[in-house]
Protein backbone atom coordinates (compact mmCIF):
# COMPACT_ATOMS: atom_id res chain seq x y z
CA UNK A 1 0.00 0.00 0.00
CA UNK A 2 1.28 3.14 -1.02
CA UNK A 3 2.09 5.96 1.61
CA UNK A 4 0.86 9.50 1.71
CA UNK A 5 3.35 12.21 3.38
CA UNK A 6 1.70 14.54 5.59
CA UNK A 7 3.51 17.99 6.32
CA UNK A 8 2.53 20.68 9.25
CA UNK A 9 3.87 23.85 8.80
CA UNK A 10 3.54 27.09 10.89
CA UNK A 11 4.14 29.04 14.17
CA UNK A 12 4.89 26.71 16.58
CA UNK A 13 1.99 26.68 19.25
CA UNK A 14 0.72 24.08 22.26
CA UNK A 15 -1.28 21.30 20.93
CA UNK A 16 -0.55 20.38 17.11
CA UNK A 17 0.72 17.11 17.03
CA UNK A 18 -2.59 16.29 19.45
CA UNK A 19 -5.06 17.68 17.46
CA UNK A 20 -3.49 16.49 14.20
CA UNK A 21 -3.26 12.66 15.96
CA UNK A 22 -6.68 13.18 16.91
CA UNK A 23 -7.92 14.10 14.06
CA UNK A 24 -6.05 10.83 12.03
CA UNK A 25 -7.23 8.27 14.95
CA UNK A 26 -10.67 9.53 14.50
CA UNK A 27 -10.40 8.79 10.92
CA UNK A 28 -8.42 5.44 10.98
CA UNK A 29 -5.42 6.40 9.40
CA UNK A 30 -2.00 4.88 10.93
CA UNK A 31 0.83 6.75 11.36
CA UNK A 32 4.02 4.88 10.58
CA UNK A 33 6.33 7.67 11.63
CA UNK A 34 6.66 11.12 12.84
CA UNK A 35 9.87 13.65 12.66
CA UNK A 36 9.23 16.71 14.21
CA UNK A 37 12.06 20.17 13.85
CA UNK A 38 12.01 23.54 14.35
CA UNK A 39 12.76 25.76 11.06
CA UNK A 40 14.37 29.08 11.02
CA UNK A 41 11.68 29.76 14.11
CA UNK A 42 8.56 27.65 12.40
CA UNK A 43 7.50 24.49 13.62
CA UNK A 44 7.91 21.49 10.99
CA UNK A 45 6.66 18.19 11.06
CA UNK A 46 6.44 15.28 8.72
CA UNK A 47 4.26 12.21 8.89
CA UNK A 48 4.11 8.82 7.32
CA UNK A 49 0.50 7.83 6.97
CA UNK A 50 -1.64 4.96 5.89
CA UNK A 51 -5.35 5.82 4.27
CA UNK A 52 -5.64 2.29 3.30
CA UNK A 53 -8.13 1.53 6.78
CA UNK A 54 -10.14 5.49 6.29
CA UNK A 55 -13.55 5.23 5.66
CA UNK A 56 -12.73 8.72 3.97
CA UNK A 57 -11.51 9.45 1.08
CA UNK A 58 -7.83 10.92 0.42
CA UNK A 59 -9.48 13.99 -0.84
CA UNK A 60 -11.44 14.90 1.81
CA UNK A 61 -8.87 13.75 4.53
CA UNK A 62 -6.50 15.62 2.88
CA UNK A 63 -9.40 18.73 2.56
CA UNK A 64 -10.04 18.50 6.27
CA UNK A 65 -6.68 18.29 7.58
CA UNK A 66 -6.13 21.61 5.23
CA UNK A 67 -9.10 23.28 7.31
CA UNK A 68 -7.79 21.84 10.74
CA UNK A 69 -4.72 23.62 9.98
CA UNK A 70 -6.62 26.57 9.18
CA UNK A 71 -8.07 26.77 12.09
CA UNK A 72 -5.09 25.94 14.24
CA UNK A 73 -2.92 28.61 11.71
CA UNK A 74 -0.71 26.18 10.49
CA UNK A 75 -0.57 24.86 6.87
CA UNK A 76 -1.39 20.80 6.63
CA UNK A 77 -0.68 18.89 3.09
CA UNK A 78 -1.52 15.77 2.26
CA UNK A 79 0.86 14.47 -0.89
CA UNK A 80 1.38 11.03 -2.12
CA UNK A 81 4.87 9.74 -1.23
CA UNK A 82 5.60 8.80 -4.82
CA UNK A 83 6.36 12.40 -5.51
CA UNK A 84 9.48 12.34 -3.13
CA UNK A 85 10.29 8.87 -3.84
CA UNK A 86 10.47 9.71 -7.38
CA UNK A 87 12.80 13.30 -6.66
CA UNK A 88 15.37 11.77 -4.07
CA UNK A 89 15.70 8.03 -5.05
CA UNK A 90 17.27 6.28 -7.83
CA UNK B 1 12.84 5.77 3.79
CA UNK B 2 11.67 9.44 3.17
CA UNK B 3 13.47 12.18 5.45
CA UNK B 4 11.97 15.40 6.40
CA UNK B 5 14.85 17.32 4.91
CA UNK B 6 13.47 16.03 1.19
CA UNK B 7 10.09 16.04 1.81
CA UNK B 8 10.71 19.97 2.37
CA UNK B 9 13.28 20.23 -0.06
CA UNK B 10 10.79 18.92 -2.69
CA UNK B 11 7.96 21.51 -1.26
CA UNK B 12 10.11 24.81 -0.86
CA UNK B 13 10.50 24.18 -5.12
CA UNK B 14 6.85 23.65 -5.16
CA UNK B 15 6.21 26.80 -3.21
CA UNK B 16 9.13 29.49 -3.17
CA UNK B 17 10.48 28.54 -6.41
CA UNK B 18 7.49 27.83 -8.43
CA UNK B 19 8.21 24.02 -9.84
CA UNK B 20 5.28 23.05 -11.94
CA UNK B 21 4.44 21.16 -14.17
CA UNK B 22 3.79 23.30 -17.26
CA UNK B 23 1.75 21.33 -19.39
CA UNK B 24 -0.07 17.85 -20.48
CA UNK B 25 -0.51 17.93 -23.68
CA UNK B 26 -2.56 14.89 -25.13
CA UNK B 27 -1.71 13.74 -28.53
CA UNK B 28 -4.53 13.43 -31.24
CA UNK B 29 -4.73 11.72 -34.71
CA UNK B 30 -7.46 12.92 -36.70
CA UNK B 31 -6.72 10.90 -39.34
CA UNK B 32 -9.90 8.96 -39.32
CA UNK B 33 -11.69 11.49 -39.10
CA UNK B 34 -10.94 12.53 -42.88
CA UNK B 35 -13.94 13.12 -44.95
CA UNK B 36 -14.65 14.72 -48.20
CA UNK B 37 -17.52 16.77 -46.73
CA UNK B 38 -16.59 19.51 -44.75
CA UNK B 39 -19.82 18.86 -42.49
CA UNK B 40 -19.10 15.26 -41.60
CA UNK B 41 -15.28 16.16 -41.34
CA UNK B 42 -16.18 18.65 -38.60
CA UNK B 43 -18.55 16.66 -37.05
CA UNK B 44 -15.98 13.78 -36.88
CA UNK B 45 -12.96 15.94 -35.92
CA UNK B 46 -15.02 17.50 -32.80
CA UNK B 47 -16.33 14.11 -32.15
CA UNK B 48 -13.00 12.70 -31.39
CA UNK B 49 -11.59 15.50 -29.47
CA UNK B 50 -14.46 14.99 -27.18
CA UNK B 51 -14.37 11.30 -26.70
CA UNK B 52 -10.55 11.53 -26.29
CA UNK B 53 -10.04 14.18 -23.99
CA UNK B 54 -13.05 14.59 -22.12
CA UNK B 55 -11.65 13.57 -18.91
CA UNK B 56 -8.22 15.53 -19.97
CA UNK B 57 -8.17 18.79 -17.43
CA UNK B 58 -10.21 16.26 -14.05
CA UNK B 59 -7.49 13.70 -14.54
CA UNK B 60 -4.94 16.46 -14.68
CA UNK B 61 -6.09 18.43 -11.75
CA UNK B 62 -6.68 15.26 -9.46
CA UNK B 63 -2.75 14.37 -10.35
CA UNK B 64 -2.17 18.05 -8.85
CA UNK B 65 -4.33 17.30 -5.82
CA UNK B 66 -2.82 13.80 -4.81
CA UNK B 67 0.98 14.92 -5.63
CA UNK B 68 1.00 18.35 -4.37
CA UNK B 69 2.35 19.73 -7.65
CA UNK B 70 0.72 22.43 -9.57
CA UNK B 71 -0.09 21.37 -13.25
CA UNK B 72 -0.45 24.90 -15.02
CA UNK B 73 -1.56 23.78 -18.12
CA UNK B 74 -4.15 21.16 -19.75
CA UNK B 75 -3.44 21.15 -23.60
CA UNK B 76 -4.07 19.08 -26.92
CA UNK B 77 -2.31 19.22 -29.89
CA UNK B 78 -3.66 17.16 -33.31
CA UNK B 79 -2.63 16.01 -36.64
CA UNK B 80 -1.82 19.22 -38.65
CA UNK B 81 -5.05 20.31 -40.30
CA UNK B 82 -3.37 20.88 -43.89
CA UNK B 83 -3.52 17.25 -43.93
CA UNK B 84 -6.78 16.40 -42.72
CA UNK B 85 -8.98 19.35 -44.64
CA UNK B 86 -7.54 18.23 -47.88
CA UNK B 87 -10.08 16.40 -48.82
CA UNK B 88 -12.65 18.82 -48.07
CA UNK B 89 -11.53 22.14 -48.05
CA UNK B 90 -11.82 23.96 -51.60
CA UNK B 91 -11.54 27.60 -49.81
CA UNK B 92 -9.79 29.24 -47.22
CA UNK B 93 -13.09 30.01 -45.14
CA UNK B 94 -13.69 26.11 -45.08
CA UNK B 95 -10.34 25.79 -43.34
CA UNK B 96 -11.92 28.88 -40.63
CA UNK B 97 -14.68 26.01 -40.20
CA UNK B 98 -12.70 23.44 -39.42
CA UNK B 99 -10.75 26.21 -36.91
CA UNK B 100 -13.58 27.09 -35.17
CA UNK B 101 -14.41 23.64 -34.43
CA UNK B 102 -11.11 23.09 -32.86
CA UNK B 103 -12.00 25.99 -30.67
CA UNK B 104 -15.74 24.76 -29.63
CA UNK B 105 -13.85 21.48 -29.19
CA UNK B 106 -11.12 23.07 -26.78
CA UNK B 107 -13.88 24.99 -25.11
CA UNK B 108 -16.02 21.93 -24.60
CA UNK B 109 -13.41 20.03 -22.74
CA UNK B 110 -12.18 22.67 -20.83
CA UNK B 111 -8.31 23.16 -22.24
CA UNK B 112 -6.64 26.01 -22.81
CA UNK B 113 -5.19 25.96 -26.51
CA UNK B 114 -5.17 23.24 -28.89
CA UNK B 115 -2.30 23.21 -31.60
CA UNK B 116 -1.84 21.90 -34.89
CA UNK B 117 -3.67 24.00 -37.15
CA UNK B 118 -0.58 23.44 -38.62
CA UNK B 119 1.22 22.72 -42.27
CA UNK B 120 4.41 21.31 -43.23
CA UNK B 121 5.78 22.42 -46.47
CA UNK B 122 9.45 22.56 -45.95
CA UNK B 123 10.26 20.90 -49.26
CA UNK B 124 6.52 22.22 -51.28
CA UNK B 125 3.34 22.88 -50.65
CA UNK B 126 0.35 21.43 -51.93
CA UNK B 127 -2.61 23.56 -52.73
CA UNK B 128 -4.38 22.27 -49.26
CA UNK B 129 -1.64 23.68 -47.64
CA UNK B 130 -1.30 26.64 -49.13
CA UNK B 131 -5.01 27.35 -47.98
CA UNK B 132 -4.69 26.63 -44.85
CA UNK B 133 -1.57 29.15 -44.54
CA UNK B 134 -4.00 31.64 -46.23
CA UNK B 135 -6.70 30.56 -43.95
CA UNK B 136 -4.32 31.48 -40.58
CA UNK B 137 -5.02 35.45 -40.34
CA UNK B 138 -8.66 34.69 -40.21
CA UNK B 139 -8.74 31.53 -38.15
CA UNK B 140 -6.76 33.59 -35.09
CA UNK B 141 -8.92 36.25 -35.16
CA UNK B 142 -11.95 33.69 -35.51
CA UNK B 143 -10.90 31.83 -32.62
CA UNK B 144 -9.64 31.55 -28.78
CA UNK B 145 -7.57 28.92 -28.20
CA UNK B 146 -6.66 27.22 -31.78
CA UNK B 147 -2.79 27.67 -32.19
CA UNK B 148 -1.03 27.50 -35.75
CA UNK B 149 2.12 26.50 -36.93
CA UNK B 150 4.15 26.09 -40.05
CA UNK B 151 7.44 24.69 -40.21
CA UNK B 152 8.91 25.92 -43.38
CA UNK B 153 12.25 23.86 -43.75
CA UNK B 154 14.78 21.02 -42.41
CA UNK B 155 17.92 19.71 -42.28
CA UNK B 156 17.17 17.27 -45.08
CA UNK B 157 15.16 19.32 -47.10
CA UNK B 158 16.18 22.83 -46.71
CA UNK B 159 14.34 25.72 -46.51
CA UNK B 160 11.26 26.38 -48.61
CA UNK B 161 11.61 30.34 -49.21
CA UNK B 162 8.10 30.51 -51.19
CA UNK B 163 6.99 29.56 -48.19
CA UNK B 164 9.28 31.71 -45.75
CA UNK B 165 8.10 35.22 -48.32
CA UNK B 166 4.17 33.79 -47.80
CA UNK B 167 4.58 33.47 -44.10
CA UNK B 168 6.19 36.96 -43.92
CA UNK B 169 3.24 38.16 -45.27
CA UNK B 170 0.95 36.08 -42.82
CA UNK B 171 2.32 37.20 -40.12
CA UNK B 172 1.22 41.03 -40.89
CA UNK B 173 -1.70 39.60 -42.02
CA UNK B 174 -2.17 38.04 -38.63
CA UNK B 175 -1.13 41.26 -37.09
CA UNK B 176 -3.52 43.33 -38.43
CA UNK B 177 -6.52 41.00 -38.33
CA UNK B 178 -6.43 40.98 -34.80
CA UNK B 179 -4.89 44.67 -34.09
CA UNK B 180 -7.96 45.28 -31.87
CA UNK B 181 -6.19 42.96 -29.40
CA UNK B 182 -2.94 44.38 -29.83
CA UNK B 183 -2.04 41.86 -32.96
CA UNK B 184 -2.24 38.88 -29.93
CA UNK B 185 -3.11 36.33 -32.93
CA UNK B 186 0.60 36.13 -33.76
CA UNK B 187 1.35 34.98 -30.45
CA UNK B 188 -0.27 32.49 -31.07
CA UNK B 189 1.34 31.30 -34.74
CA UNK B 190 4.96 29.63 -35.44
CA UNK B 191 7.19 29.35 -38.08
CA UNK B 192 9.17 26.21 -37.31
CA UNK B 193 12.61 24.73 -39.22
CA UNK B 194 12.75 21.09 -37.75
CA UNK B 195 9.48 21.13 -36.04
CA UNK B 196 9.41 18.01 -34.11
CA UNK B 197 6.62 15.57 -33.95
CA UNK B 198 5.93 15.57 -30.12
CA UNK B 199 6.08 18.91 -29.01
CA UNK B 200 3.80 19.08 -25.78
CA UNK B 201 4.48 23.23 -25.40
CA UNK B 202 2.28 26.01 -27.17
CA UNK B 203 1.90 27.75 -29.59
CA UNK B 204 4.17 25.17 -31.91
CA UNK B 205 2.40 21.59 -30.67
CA UNK B 206 1.11 19.33 -33.21
CA UNK B 207 0.64 15.69 -33.43
CA UNK B 208 2.87 14.44 -35.95
CA UNK B 209 1.61 11.50 -38.65
CA UNK B 210 4.63 9.56 -36.84
CA UNK B 211 2.96 9.48 -33.57
CA UNK B 212 0.07 6.92 -32.51
CA UNK B 213 -3.52 7.16 -32.39
CA UNK B 214 -3.30 9.55 -28.75
CA UNK B 215 -0.40 9.72 -26.60
CA UNK B 216 0.14 12.04 -23.62
CA UNK B 217 3.50 13.83 -23.14
CA UNK B 218 4.30 16.44 -20.85
CA UNK B 219 6.53 19.56 -20.67
CA UNK B 220 8.19 20.34 -17.13
CA UNK B 221 9.19 23.51 -16.04
CA UNK B 222 11.59 25.23 -13.17
CA UNK B 223 13.64 28.15 -13.63
CA UNK B 224 13.18 29.27 -10.58
CA UNK B 225 14.26 25.86 -9.19
CA UNK B 226 17.84 26.28 -11.30
CA UNK B 227 18.51 29.78 -10.32
CA UNK B 228 17.66 29.34 -6.61
CA UNK B 229 20.38 26.10 -6.55
CA UNK B 230 23.08 27.81 -8.60
CA UNK B 231 22.88 30.42 -5.24
CA UNK B 232 24.61 27.80 -3.50
CA UNK B 233 27.62 27.89 -5.84
CA UNK B 234 28.66 31.40 -7.00
CA UNK B 235 32.17 31.49 -7.35
CA UNK B 236 32.63 28.26 -8.04
CA UNK B 237 34.12 26.72 -11.19
CA UNK B 238 32.45 25.46 -14.27
CA UNK B 239 32.53 21.79 -13.58
CA UNK B 240 30.90 22.44 -10.15
CA UNK B 241 27.86 24.96 -11.85
CA UNK B 242 27.12 22.37 -14.47
CA UNK B 243 26.94 19.46 -11.79
CA UNK B 244 24.10 21.68 -9.88
CA UNK B 245 22.66 22.33 -13.01
CA UNK B 246 22.12 18.55 -13.70
CA UNK B 247 21.16 17.33 -10.50
CA UNK B 248 18.88 20.16 -10.51
CA UNK B 249 17.42 19.23 -14.07
CA UNK B 250 16.86 15.52 -12.66
CA UNK B 251 14.90 16.05 -9.93
CA UNK B 252 12.95 18.69 -11.88
CA UNK B 253 12.26 16.06 -14.59
CA UNK B 254 11.37 13.41 -12.35
CA UNK B 255 8.54 14.85 -11.24
CA UNK B 256 7.36 15.47 -14.68
CA UNK B 257 7.83 11.44 -15.34
CA UNK B 258 5.93 10.42 -12.23
CA UNK B 259 2.82 12.71 -13.74
CA UNK B 260 3.22 11.60 -17.39
CA UNK B 261 3.12 7.87 -15.97
CA UNK B 262 0.36 9.14 -13.83
CA UNK B 263 -1.77 10.46 -16.51
CA UNK B 264 -1.17 7.99 -19.17
CA UNK B 265 -2.79 5.27 -16.84
CA UNK B 266 -5.26 7.21 -15.84
CA UNK B 267 -6.88 8.23 -19.07
CA UNK B 268 -5.49 4.76 -20.57
CA UNK B 269 -3.29 6.42 -22.73
CA UNK B 270 -0.06 5.64 -23.73
CA UNK B 271 2.62 8.00 -22.55
CA UNK B 272 4.55 9.35 -24.98
CA UNK B 273 7.54 11.66 -23.94
CA UNK B 274 8.92 14.34 -21.13
CA UNK B 275 10.13 17.72 -22.42
CA UNK B 276 13.15 19.17 -20.61
CA UNK B 277 12.10 22.72 -20.82
CA UNK B 278 13.03 25.13 -18.79
CA UNK B 279 9.80 27.37 -19.85
CA UNK B 280 9.93 30.92 -17.90
CA UNK B 281 7.49 32.33 -16.87
CA UNK B 282 6.40 36.27 -16.28
CA UNK B 283 6.12 35.37 -12.31
CA UNK B 284 9.28 36.99 -10.55
CA UNK B 285 11.66 34.03 -10.21
CA UNK B 286 10.46 32.05 -12.49
CA UNK B 287 13.28 33.16 -15.31
CA UNK B 288 15.59 31.87 -17.33
CA UNK B 289 17.57 35.53 -17.57
CA UNK B 290 18.15 35.41 -13.89
CA UNK B 291 19.87 31.72 -14.29
CA UNK B 292 21.99 33.43 -17.02
CA UNK B 293 22.33 36.18 -14.43
CA UNK B 294 23.27 33.76 -12.07
CA UNK B 295 25.35 32.21 -14.20
CA UNK B 296 27.43 35.67 -14.01
CA UNK B 297 26.62 37.99 -16.63
CA UNK B 298 24.81 40.92 -15.64
CA UNK B 299 21.89 41.46 -17.60
CA UNK B 300 20.55 38.87 -20.27
CA UNK B 301 22.56 39.63 -23.57
CA UNK B 302 25.61 40.50 -22.09
CA UNK B 303 29.16 39.46 -23.52
CA UNK B 304 29.19 35.68 -22.01
CA UNK B 305 25.44 35.37 -22.22
CA UNK B 306 25.99 32.85 -25.18
CA UNK B 307 28.29 30.42 -23.59
CA UNK B 308 26.28 30.63 -20.59
CA UNK B 309 22.90 29.87 -22.40
CA UNK B 310 24.40 27.12 -23.96
CA UNK B 311 25.92 25.29 -21.19
CA UNK B 312 22.54 25.32 -19.35
CA UNK B 313 20.93 24.02 -22.27
CA UNK B 314 23.11 21.06 -22.45
CA UNK B 315 23.09 20.35 -18.46
CA UNK B 316 19.11 20.42 -18.73
CA UNK B 317 19.28 17.88 -21.26
CA UNK B 318 22.04 15.60 -19.57
CA UNK B 319 20.36 15.97 -16.35
CA UNK B 320 17.11 15.26 -17.49
CA UNK B 321 17.94 12.29 -20.19
CA UNK B 322 18.10 10.28 -17.04
CA UNK B 323 15.34 11.26 -15.02
CA UNK B 324 12.68 9.81 -17.73
CA UNK B 325 11.91 7.11 -19.38
CA UNK B 326 11.62 8.90 -22.77
CA UNK B 327 12.44 12.65 -24.00
CA UNK B 328 11.46 14.77 -26.95
CA UNK B 329 9.55 17.77 -27.92
CA UNK B 330 11.55 20.94 -27.29
CA UNK B 331 13.84 19.73 -24.88
CA UNK B 332 15.80 22.76 -23.21
CA UNK B 333 16.17 26.30 -22.29
CA UNK B 334 13.68 28.52 -23.71
CA UNK B 335 13.93 32.18 -24.32
CA UNK B 336 10.82 34.33 -24.97
CA UNK B 337 11.08 37.84 -24.24
CA UNK B 338 7.08 38.73 -23.33
CA UNK B 339 6.77 35.53 -20.73
CA UNK B 340 10.26 35.99 -18.85
CA UNK B 341 10.57 38.89 -16.54
CA UNK B 342 14.68 38.95 -16.98
CA UNK B 343 14.38 39.40 -20.53
CA UNK B 344 12.16 42.11 -20.30
CA UNK B 345 14.18 43.45 -17.78
CA UNK B 346 17.48 42.98 -19.86
CA UNK B 347 15.22 44.87 -23.30
CA UNK B 348 14.51 47.89 -21.06
CA UNK B 349 17.78 48.28 -20.18
CA UNK B 350 19.51 48.26 -23.51
CA UNK B 351 21.25 45.16 -22.91
CA UNK B 352 19.61 42.57 -25.21
CA UNK B 353 19.13 43.23 -29.11
CA UNK B 354 17.31 41.42 -31.76
CA UNK B 355 20.21 40.78 -33.13
CA UNK B 356 22.18 38.84 -29.45
CA UNK B 357 18.53 37.14 -29.54
CA UNK B 358 19.00 35.50 -32.57
CA UNK B 359 22.84 34.69 -31.94
CA UNK B 360 21.40 32.79 -28.16
CA UNK B 361 18.98 30.79 -30.46
CA UNK B 362 22.21 28.75 -31.80
CA UNK B 363 22.32 27.35 -28.78
CA UNK B 364 18.54 27.23 -26.56
CA UNK B 365 16.21 24.91 -27.85
CA UNK B 366 13.83 26.61 -30.09
CA UNK B 367 13.93 30.16 -31.49
CA UNK B 368 12.85 34.29 -31.53
CA UNK B 369 9.52 33.47 -29.42
CA UNK B 370 7.16 36.43 -28.29
CA UNK B 371 9.09 39.07 -29.81
CA UNK B 372 6.94 42.18 -30.23
CA UNK B 373 8.44 44.29 -32.82
CA UNK B 374 7.08 47.76 -34.68
CA UNK B 375 3.61 47.19 -36.60
CA UNK B 376 4.86 48.67 -39.69
CA UNK B 377 7.72 46.11 -40.02
CA UNK B 378 7.52 45.49 -43.69
CA UNK B 379 6.70 41.73 -44.59
CA UNK B 380 9.66 41.09 -46.73
CA UNK B 381 11.62 41.86 -43.53
CA UNK B 382 9.78 39.40 -41.50
CA UNK B 383 10.46 37.11 -44.17
CA UNK B 384 14.17 38.01 -43.89
CA UNK B 385 14.11 37.24 -40.21
CA UNK B 386 12.37 33.75 -40.65
CA UNK B 387 14.74 32.85 -43.58
CA UNK B 388 17.41 33.42 -40.87
CA UNK B 389 16.49 31.85 -37.94
CA UNK B 390 15.48 28.56 -40.41
CA UNK B 391 19.25 28.27 -41.65
CA UNK B 392 20.11 28.57 -38.14
CA UNK B 393 18.05 25.48 -37.22
CA UNK B 394 19.06 23.91 -40.85
CA UNK B 395 22.80 23.85 -40.30
CA UNK B 396 22.94 23.05 -36.68
CA UNK B 397 19.93 20.20 -37.09
CA UNK B 398 18.16 22.04 -34.33
CA UNK B 399 14.49 23.36 -34.20
CA UNK B 400 14.27 26.76 -33.95
CA UNK B 401 11.11 28.68 -34.35
CA UNK B 402 9.81 32.34 -35.08
CA UNK B 403 7.21 33.84 -33.17
CA UNK B 404 7.26 37.53 -33.62
CA UNK B 405 4.45 40.15 -33.17
CA UNK B 406 4.31 43.02 -35.15
CA UNK B 407 1.94 45.16 -33.05
CA UNK B 408 -0.34 47.26 -34.98
CA UNK B 409 0.17 51.18 -34.67
CA UNK B 410 2.84 50.65 -32.03
CA UNK B 411 6.41 51.56 -32.17
CA UNK B 412 9.66 51.42 -30.66
CA UNK B 413 9.39 51.91 -26.84
CA UNK B 414 6.06 51.17 -26.48
CA UNK B 415 5.17 48.73 -24.43
CA UNK B 416 2.05 45.73 -25.44
CA UNK B 417 0.28 43.33 -23.02
CA UNK B 418 -1.00 40.06 -23.49
CA UNK B 419 -1.86 39.29 -20.35
CA UNK B 420 -1.73 35.39 -18.30
CA UNK B 421 1.01 33.47 -19.60
CA UNK B 422 2.10 35.47 -22.45
CA UNK B 423 3.09 38.04 -20.44
CA UNK B 424 3.91 41.53 -21.52
CA UNK B 425 7.02 43.23 -24.16
CA UNK B 426 8.80 46.08 -25.13
CA UNK B 427 8.70 47.04 -28.80
CA UNK B 428 12.31 45.90 -29.94
CA UNK B 429 13.75 48.14 -32.71
CA UNK B 430 14.17 46.07 -36.41
CA UNK B 431 17.23 46.60 -39.01
CA UNK B 432 15.44 48.92 -41.13
CA UNK B 433 17.86 47.77 -44.18
CA UNK B 434 15.78 46.06 -46.78
CA UNK B 435 16.11 41.95 -47.88
CA UNK B 436 12.93 42.49 -50.45
CA UNK B 437 15.06 41.50 -53.40
CA UNK B 438 16.66 38.00 -51.49
CA UNK B 439 13.00 37.57 -50.28
CA UNK B 440 11.84 38.23 -53.95
CA UNK B 441 13.90 35.31 -55.72
CA UNK B 442 11.45 32.50 -54.16
CA UNK B 443 12.19 28.59 -54.66
CA UNK B 444 14.15 26.46 -52.32
CA UNK B 445 17.26 26.92 -50.82
CA UNK B 446 19.19 23.27 -50.60
CA UNK B 447 19.92 20.94 -48.02
CA UNK B 448 23.46 21.58 -46.42
CA UNK B 449 26.18 18.78 -47.40
CA UNK B 450 26.15 17.25 -43.63
CA UNK B 451 22.88 16.22 -44.13
CA UNK B 452 23.28 13.54 -46.79
CA UNK B 453 24.16 10.87 -44.39
CA UNK B 454 23.03 7.73 -45.93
Amino acid sequence: MKKTIITVVGNDTVGIIAKVCTYLAENNVNIEDISQTIVQGYFNMMMIADFGKAQKDTATISRELGELGDSIGVIIRCQHEDIFNMMHRI
Amino acid sequence: MINIFEVNETNKMIEQENLDVRTITMGISLMDCIDSDLDRLNEKIYNKIVSKAGNLVEVGDRIAEEYGIPIVNKRISVTPIALIGSAACKCSADFVAIARTLDRAAKEVGVNFLGGYSALVSKGMTPAEELLIESIPQAMAETERVCSSVNVGSTRTGINMDAVKLMGEIVLQTAKATKDQDSLGCAKLVVFCNAPDDNPFMAGAFHGVTEADCIINVGVSGPGVVKTALEKVRGKDFETLCEMIKRTAFKVTRVGQLVALEASKALNVPFGIVDLSLAPTPAIGDSVAEILQEIGVERAGAPGTTAALALLNDQVKKGGVMAAEAVGGLSGAFIPVSEDQGMIDAVNDGALCLEKLEAMTCVCSVGLDMIAIPGDTKATTIAGIIADEAAIGMVNQKTTAVRLIPVIGKGVGEVVEFGGLLGYAPIMPVNSFSCDVFVERGGQIPAPIHSFKN
